[in-house]
């Protein structure tokens, strides 16, 4: 692999679609298209294309699930069999089912799950196409259409993902780069807050190199927040009352 | 496996429990880095290629590395595989049930293999046999046999161990064809992959939860560190948040108390 590898930073510091190692890809935001969902969110992040939507508080079935105190949040992040170069089975992988488990826990301490106790909430994410960083991408829109849907909420929650090039912290890989890269770290942060809520980390760090790419991975969450807040101010007090996009390009 | 199961004894336990740490003291007195006895068996799996049965205080592991030769992905072509599974038995636990793996399953292997395969632990490289064909394929599966906390640390010494003193067939490649003789060569190790887990209860983290500290903790996360104190993986787990600077405090006492780690599983996988 090593001999095979493509050169994915230039001698000027350019990665291979032009972008400067703190960069983002462009990103675009659109709160409340899906009709019959209670919110939703759809969010382009390079060739990221995500659906979220939200259905709930609703009644929680099978009944032995229950909470007595709290609201059930569930979550499936789930990948279209198109969204993929090889196309992908459409049973929920082994990947799936625990990027669904840290979504679920990386937005369960944004939503005032006590204020629906004995009720579920329904987080649905649809991957329509994927380009490296969809898991955080997911959680952005996820946690919108959670806001689209009035659940009372703590904070946002926003994600962006960062990693290496050889020595190099870069934010935001993309499919290629998460792929030749040396490490990738997606991070989700309640920016009011400031608290993570999502870390992973994969790669080899040196212990400065890991709070260097932990930190600019926070810093670059914050500017993702910007955008998501504006989607979602956009929808409710524009004055067509309509659906909302935000655009914003690298930088 | 989360065990919350009975909320009300839960609840209180949490409160004298945290009240406890505020004290900088633990329920069974550890200091708050410090792990359960452990202990590291190797060989104990005859037909296995490379076993190990680890004890982290109650908590039993027992995994084994089996080895074929295996098509190698298309990625990939002239690399072995490495594939690390585990299995939380029924019998590991009163809440434990046979079935599909559950989430957690899912997640405590996947955690685990991460943490194996990102450290560049096995050369993979010095696997492939007919590049694009044949390729040497190292399977580890996990029993995890008896739960009580922390079965991603104990699972990873298990793995760490068992692919430590692994031995395989050595292969010689003739007319494109690979074919296994009657040596026996140990797996390429090149690093000591060594992950630990710490819990947040109340305000303080802790490292090695039990049972009961996991029923109590908000959060949990798990940072892999390799033999140059470098981190090469990390979860965090729970529904709950972390403040960026005990991230950073989870990474110093990951790489510290993984020193001590990694010299006990090397001295017992000599």
């Amino acid at each position: 692999m090593v001999e095979a590898k493509r050169k994915l930073i230039d001698g000027n510091g350019k990665r291979l679609d032009g972008r400067a190692w703190n960069e983002l890809r462009p990103i675009s935001l659109q709160v409340g298209l899906m009709k019959n969902a209670d919110g939703s969110a759809y969010i382009e992040w390079g060739k990221n294309k995500i659906m979220a939507a939200v259905y709930g508080p609703k009644e929680v079935h099978p009944k032995h699930q229950v909470l007595p105190d709290r609201a059930l949040l569930r979550c499936r992040y789930h990948m279209a069999p198109f969204s993929v170069d090889e196309r992908k089975n459409p049973a929920p992988s082994r990947r799936e089912i625990e990027i669904s488990k840290v979504i679920r826990e990386a937005l369960v301490p944004a939503v005032i799950v006590e204020d629906y106790p004995r009720t579920a909430i329904e987080v649905w994410v649809e991957v329509l196409q994927s380009d490296g960083g969809s898991r955080v991408a997911g959680i952005t829109a996820a946690s919108l259409a959670l806001a689209d849907a009035g659940i009372n909420m703590r904070d946002l929650v926003v994600g962006c993902s960062c990693g290496l090039i050889g020595d190099q912290v870069v934010s935001d890989l993309d499919d290629t780069e998460d792929k030749e890269g040396d490490g990738d770290m997606p991070v989700a942060i309640m920016p009011n807050l400031g608290l993570v809520s999502l870390l992973q980390v994969d790669g080899i760090y040196t212990r400065e190199q890991f709070q260097q790419a932990f930190e600019l991975a926070i810093e670059k969450g914050k500017q993702v927040y910007g955008m998501q807040r504006e989607a979602l101010t956009a929808k409710f007090f524009s004055g067509d009352g309509a659906v909302s996009s935000v655009e914003e390009g690298t930088e | 496996m989360s065990m919350k199961k009975n909320y009300v004894v839960e609840t209180i336990r949490k409160a004298q429990m945290v009240q406890l740490l505020a004290e900088g003291k633990r329920m069974d007195e550890r200091a708050l880095d410090q792990l359960r006895p452990l202990t590291i068996e190797t060989g104990v799996i005859q037909k296995a290629n490379g076993s190990a049965r680890v004890t982290l205080g109650n908590t039993q592991v027992i995994a084994g590395v089996k080895i074929a030769t295996g098509i190698p992905f298309p990625d990939t072509p002239d690399k072995g595989i490495l594939m690390v599974n585990a299995e939380i038995l029924p019998m590991s636990s009163p809440y434990a049930e046979p079935g599909p793996p559950s989430e957690e399953a899912i997640e405590l292997a996947r955690v685990v293999d991460r943490g194996i395969r990102e450290s560049e632990m096995v050369d993979l490289g010095k696997l492939g046999l007919v590049p694009g064909k044949t390729v040497i394929a190292v399977f580890v599966d996990c029993n995890i046999m008896n739960v009580d906390g922390n079965l991603f640390d104990a699972t990873s010494y298990a793995v760490v161990s068992a692919l430590r003193t692994a031995k395989m067939k050595k292969y010689v490649v003739k007319d494109d064809k690979a074919e296994a003789t009657e040596e026996m060569v140990p797996v390429p190790v090149e690093r000591t992959p060594v992950s630990v887990t710490l819990a947040r209860i109340g305000d303080r983290l802790v490292v090695d939860p039990n049972t009961e500290e996991e029923a109590s903790m908000d959060m949990r996360i798990t940072i892999t560190t390799d033999d140059d104190g470098n981190i090469c993986a990390s979860q965090k787990g729970e529904a709950s948040t972390i403040s960026p600077a005990q991230v950073l405090e989870a990474a110093d006492t990951s790489i510290r108390v993984g020193k001590q780690i990694r010299a006990q599983i090397m001295e017992s996988t000599k």
